[in-house]
C-alpha cells in the first residue's frame, strides 16, 4: 500500500486544444513554414552553400523564364487533376493509393488507339478517343478495389496499391512484346504520331485549362451536389448512410469509378500531352505525391491548385539547383521533405499542446465560452449563495437541510 | 494511515478539457466504512472525479489524500497499490475464460496458477459478501449481473478495501439491483469504504449513508441520507425545483399503425435475437418496450426500420390513402424504399451520432439528411434544411452558436434535439425512439417527453424503447416486455408494479404471452 513515494505529475502531458481560431492556425503553419526553410537552409548550410541564394535560384529557376514557367506548370498539371481525383477518394474515407496504376492504365488504354487507330480517325476524333478511352480505362481500374471493397470489405490501401505494380507489369509486356517500336533494339514504344498530339496553348497543352476548370467543378461537386454530399456522408458513418436510405455500395463503386477516371484522364493528357509515348515512368509517383497535394490541402480543390503548383515549383526548382550547385537529387527531395513533415506535424500543435510539470492549465488557457460543447458546461448562471452556504457547511463536517 | 475516519479526501480538484472546466474546485471526502453516493447529471462530472483516483485522469489542480496520507495517483497501477478498485460500466472481461481465471488474470505471482487454490479463493470471497457465483463458469455463458460481480470481486481479490462503482445499476434489473445492494451492504459491514456513482434517485437513497450532490462540475454540497428526500437532491441537482412527474394523457384515435408478426432474426453467428416477436403498435399511443439490454431492442427497431435482415414473420404499416386504409408489407424493403412506398416512419437510433447523424457535419447538413432527394435535379438545395435547422433551434431551444456548428460539438442533450426534431418534421405515422434521454439532463430529458406526448396527441403510434423502468411504466400506454429476443409480455403499466415487470425482464412467460393485460 506503500508503493507510491513519488509526489510528482508526469513530466509531460497531451492535451487536447478547443478549436483553434482559423487565423491562429494559420499563423501556425506559417510558422512551420518558415521552421522547415530554417531546418531545410541548415541541410543546404551543411553541404557547403549559401541557403538564401540557393532558395533565390529555385525560386527563379522555377518562375525566371517562360521557359521555366511553362516546365512547371506543365508538372502541376497531373498534380493537380490526380489530386482531385484521389481528393474524391479521401472525402469518402477510401484510402485510394492506386493513383499511380489508374495513371497508367490510362494511358496505356489512349495508348492503344494513339499507335493503331491513328490513320483511321480524323484528328478530333482520334483525341476525342484516347481522351475518352484513357478516362474510363481509369475509371473501371479504380471501380475493381471499388467493387471488392463494396462487396467483401476488404483493405482498399493494399488493393490499390497492389494494383500499382499489376499496371506497371503490363507496361513493360507491352514495351518488350506487342508494343515495342518497330526497328528499335531498345525495349520502347513508339512516338505517338503528331496529329495525336495536343496543341497549345500560351505554350503548355491545354490540360491546364482543363484542370481549371476540373478545379470549380470539384468544388460544386463537393459542396453543391447530392452525390458530393451521399459520399461525405458515407465517409463520415456508414451506418448512417444506410440509416436515411442511401446505397452504400453504389457511392462507393460510383465515387472510386470517378477517382479513377480523373487519374485516368491524366494518364492520357501526359501521353498525349507531354510524353508522346509510353515509359514505365509515365506516371512518375504522381499518383503518390497527389496523395500529399490532397491532404495539405485539406481536401480543398482550391487548396489543391496552390499546393500542387508549389510542389510542383520545389520539384522544378531543386533540378535546377542540382545543375548549379551540383547539390545531390537526394538532397533535394530531402528538402521537400523536410516542408511536408513540417506542414504536416504542425497539424498536431493544432491540435494538441504540451503542459510541462508544474505548469497547470487552469491559467494558461482562456476560458472564453463560445464555442459548441463548452456551451453548457461554461455557460451557467452565477452560483447561488446558497450553494456556497451548504458547502460550507458540509466541510465542517456537517450536514446540510 | 495516522487518520482512519477518511478513506479518500480530494481538496480543490480541477480538471479542464480544452476549454471545458470538468470539475471545478471540488471537494470528496470519503469516511471509512461508509457508503458515499455521488450525484449529479450527465455532463456534471461524477466520472472525471473518480477517474482521477482510479488514475485515468491527473488532476490539473488540487490535492488528494488516502487514509489521511497525500498521494499522487498517476496510473491506474498507483491506485490499485493504494487500495482503491474500481469497477467501471463497461465490463473488460475474457470471454473464454472462466470467472476464477479472469479474476485472478494478471495478478499471478511465480510461474505456475494453482486453479484449485484461485477457485477456493473466489468462491470464500463470494461467500464472504454474498454474492451468487460460480468460479468454474466461463464469462461467454454469465449474464450481465453475473459479469459485473466477477468485476467487482476482482476488485476485492486484489485487496482493494476503497471501492467505487460508476453506474453499476444501469445495466441491472431490479431485482438484481437489490442484490447488488445487499452486497454492498455487506462489504459495507466488513469495514469498505464505497463511493457509487448513480443519477436515480431512489437508489440513492436506499443504499447510501451520504449523498454528494455535483452540478456542472461544481460542488454543491454533502447531505446525510437520512436527512434529504429525493424533491430536495433533485433540486440540488438540477438548481432549481422541478415537478418530476411525467404526463400521460389518455390515447386519442386508436388504430393498428404498425404490426408486428411473427418476426424471427438471426445475427451473425447464426444465434436468434429475434424470436418471434408479434405486436401492434397503434396510432395515438405510446407503446414502452423495457427489457434488460441486448434482448433484442436494437434488432427489433432496425428490422422494422428495414437495417436489420430478418428470416421470418412480416410488418405491416396501415397507410391511410385518401381516407382508405392500405396495408404495405415493409419487412426487408430497404429504408430507402419504405419510404417510396408513401410511408413517413421516424426512428430516434441507440447511437445517435454513429448512425442517427453525422458528428462532423453541421446542423443543416444533418437535418438535410431526411430531404436531400426531395428536390430534383443533381444539385442539394440548403435552403430548406436551414429554414428548419433554424426553426428547430429556435422550438426546441437547441443551445449552439448557430446552424453551421458540427453536431458532434453539441451537448448530448442538444445533439438528441436536432435528432428528434428532424424525424418530427417528417410528419411521421410511425415513431420509433431506442434511448432517447439516455446521457441527456432532467431538462432535456423532460422536453423529449413533452414532444413524444405531442406527438402521441397528433396521432402518432410511438414506440419508445428505454432502460429506465419508472419511466417507462409513467409514460407508456402499453409495455411490452422483450426477455432474450422473446416478448414474454405485453402488459398496461398501471396495472402492473415494477416488481411484475422486472421478473417479466428475465423470463418468458410460459403460455400466452399477455401475462396482465
Amino acid at each position: 500500500m506503500s508503493a507510491v513515494k513519488t509526489k510528482r505529475e508526469p513530466l509531460l502531458r497531451m492535451v487536447k486544444r478547443d478549436d483553434l481560431a482559423p487565423r491562429r492556425a494559420w499563423a501556425f503553419r506559417g510558422i512551420a513554414f518558415v521552421a522547415a526553410l530554417i531546418t531545410g537552409g541548415l541541410l543546404i548550410a551543411v553541404l557547403g552553400h549559401n541557403p538564401l541564394l540557393v532558395y533565390k535560384d529555385m525560386i527563379v529557376g522555377s518562375w525566371g523564364s517562360p521557359t521555366v514557367i511553362k516546365e512547371t506548370v506543365k508538372l502541376a498539371i497531373p498534380l493537380l487533376i490526380c489530386a482531385l481525383g484521389l481528393a474524391l477518394a479521401f472525402k469518402m474515407k477510401f484510402w485510394n493509393i492506386g493513383g499511380e496504376g489508374q495513371v497508367i492504365v490510362g494511358a496505356i488504354a489512349a495508348g492503344y488507339f494513339g499507335f493503331f487507330m491513328a490513320d483511321f480517325l480524323t484528328r478530333p476524333m482520334l483525341i476525342a478517343v484516347m481522351f475518352i478511352a484513357g478516362v474510363l480505362a481509369g475509371g473501371i481500374y479504380g471501380l475493381i478495389p471499388a467493387f471488392f471493397k463494396a462487396r467483401w470489405n476488404t483493405n482498399e490501401t493494399l488493393f490499390t496499391l497492389m494494383l500499382n505494380y499489376v499496371a506497371l507489369a503490363v507496361i513493360k509486356y507491352l514495351m518488350n512484346g506487342p508494343w515495342k517500336a518497330p526497328g528499335s533494339s531498345f525495349p520502347k514504344m513508339p512516338m505517338l504520331v503528331p496529329g495525336g498530339r495536343l496543341t497549345t496553348i500560351l505554350g503548355v497543352h491545354w490540360g491546364w485549362i482543363l484542370a481549371l476548370i476540373l478545379i470549380v467543378v470539384a468544388w460544386f461537386y463537393f459542396n453543391r451536389t447530392k452525390q458530393g454530399y451521399e459520399l461525405a456522408v458515407v465517409g463520415e458513418s456508414e451506418n448512417t448512410a444506410r440509416y436515411v436510405g442511401i446505397n452504400v455500395r453504389r457511392v462507393i463503386m460510383r465515387t472510386m469509378f470517378l477517382s479513377g477516371a480523373l487519374c485516368g484522364l491524366v494518364g492520357f493528357l501526359q501521353f498525349a500531352g507531354a510524353d508522346y509515348t509510353i515509359t514505365e515512368g509515365i506516371a512518375g509517383g504522381v499518383g503518390f505525391t497527389a496523395i500529399t497535394v490532397a491532404w495539405l490541402a485539406k481536401m480543398n480543390p482550391f487548396g489543391m491548385l496552390v499546393v500542387s503548383v508549389f510542389i510542383a515549383m520545389l520539384e522544378r526548382g531543386s533540378n535546377t539547383i542540382q545543375t548549379i550547385y551540383k547539390i545531390p537529387a537526394s538532397a533535394s527531395s530531402l528538402l521537400i521533405g523536410i516542408i511536408l513533415f513540417f506542414m504536416l506535424g504542425c497539424e498536431f500543435f493544432i491540435t494538441y499542446r504540451l503542459v510541462w510539470r508544474g505548469k497547470g492549465v487552469a491559467d494558461a488557457e482562456d476560458t472564453n465560452p463560445s464555442v459548441g460543447a463548452s456551451v453548457e458546461a461554461t455557460g451557467d448562471p452565477p452560483v447561488e449563495k446558497g450553494d456556497s452556504a451548504v458547502r460550507d457547511s458540509a466541510a465542517r463536517g456537517g450536514v446540510a437541510s | 494511515m495516522n487518520d482512519d475516519n477518511h478513506a479518500i479526501q480530494m481538496e480543490g480538484i480541477h480538471k479542464f478539457f480544452g476549454k471545458v472546466h470538468a470539475n471545478k474546485d471540488v471537494h470528496l471526502d470519503l469516511r471509512t466504512g461508509e457508503i458515499l453516493a455521488l450525484l449529479g447529471e450527465n455532463g456534471s462530472g461524477k466520472t472525471t472525479l473518480v477517474n482521477m483516483l482510479s488514475g485515468v485522469y491527473f488532476p490539473d489542480h488540487g490535492e488528494i489524500s488516502v487514509h489521511g496520507r497525500p498521494v499522487t495517483i498517476r496510473s491506474p497501477r498507483d491506485a490499485f497499490d493504494l487500495g482503491i478498485g474500481m469497477i467501471h460500466q463497461h465490463f473488460k472481461l475474457i470471454p473464454v475464460l472462466t470467472a476464477a481465471e479472469n479474476i485472478a488474470l494478471g495478478f499471478g505471482e511465480g510461474l505456475t496458477i494453482s486453479r484449485k487454490r484461485i477457485n477456493a479463493e473466489v468462491a470464500e470471497l463470494a461467500a464472504r459478501y454474498g454474492f451468487e457465483l460460480d468460479p468454474t463458469q466461463k464469462v461467454y455463458d454469465m449474464s450481465v449481473s453475473q459479469k459485473q460481480t466477477i468485476e467487482i470481486i476482482k476488485v476485492l481479490y486484489r485487496g482493494a478495501d476503497i471501492l467505487i462503482l460508476d453506474e453499476p445499476t444501469a445495466v441491472l434489473t431490479p431485482l438484481e439491483t437489490e442484490k447488488l445492494f445487499a452486497v454492498l451492504r455487506n462489504m459495507k459491514a466488513d469495514g469498505k469504504s464505497i463511493i457509487i456513482i448513480t443519477h436515480k434517485l431512489n437508489e440513492v437513497l436506499a443504499i447510501s449513508d451520504r449523498v454528494e450532490i455535483l452540478r456542472k462540475g461544481e460542488f454543491i454540497g454533502v447531505v446525510k441520507t437520512a436527512n434529504t428526500n429525493q424533491t430536495q437532491l433533485t433540486e440540488m441537482m438540477v438548481g432549481r425545483p422541478v415537478s418530476l412527474s411525467i404526463e400521460r394523457p389518455e390515447p386519442a384515435t386508436e388504430c393498428d399503425r404498425l404490426q408486428v408478426i411473427g418476426l424471427t432474426c438471426l445475427n451473425n453467428e447464426g444465434v436468434k435475437t429475434l424470436d418471434d416477436v408479434s405486436f401492434a403498435a397503434r396510432s395515438g399511443e405510446i407503446l414502452g418496450i423495457a427489457g434488460i439490454a441486448g434482448s433484442g431492442q436494437k434488432e427489433l427497431c432496425e428490422a422494422i426500420a428495414g437495417l436489420y435482415p430478418s428470416i421470418g414473420g412480416s410488418v405491416l404499416y396501415t397507410n391511410d390513402q385518401e381516407g382508405t386504409p392500405v396495408r404495405e408489407r415493409i419487412l426487408g424493403l430497404s429504408p430507402d424504399a419504405i419510404v417510396k412506398k408513401g410511408i413517413s416512419m421516424a426512428f430516434v437510433p441507440e447511437d445517435r451520432l454513429g448512425m442517427g447523424l453525422v458528428a462532423a457535419m453541421d446542423i443543416t447538413d444533418n437535418v438535410m439528411l431526411r430531404s436531400y432527394k426531395d428536390n430534383r435535379g443533381p444539385f442539394v438545395d440548403r435552403r430548406k434544411p436551414k429554414e428548419l435547422a433554424e426553426r428547430l433551434i429556435k422550438e426546441l431551444e437547441i443551445v449552439t452558436p448557430g446552424t453551421s456548428t458540427a453536431v458532434g460539438r453539441l451537448s448530448g442533450g442538444n445533439v438528441q434535439k436536432v435528432l428528434l426534431g428532424r424525424e418530427i418534421a417528417l410528419q411521421p405515422g410511425v415513431l420509433i425512439v431506442a434511448y432517447p434521454v439516455r446521457g441527456l439532463d432532467i431538462n432535456s430529458s423532460y422536453k423529449i417527453y413533452d414532444l413524444l406526448n405531442e406527438q402521441k396527441a397528433r396521432g402518432v403510434a410511438v414506440i419508445f424503447i428505454g432502460e429506465d423502468l419508472d419511466v417507462l411504466m409513467e409514460i407508456a400506454d402499453r409495455l411490452l416486455v422483450l426477455c432474450g429476443g422473446k416478448v414474454s409480455g405485453i402488459v398496461d403499466p398501471r396495472e402492473v408494479t415494477k416488481e411484475d415487470v422486472g421478473l417479466m425482464m428475465t423470463q418468458v412467460a410460459q403460455n400466452d404471452g399477455e401475462v396482465a393485460a
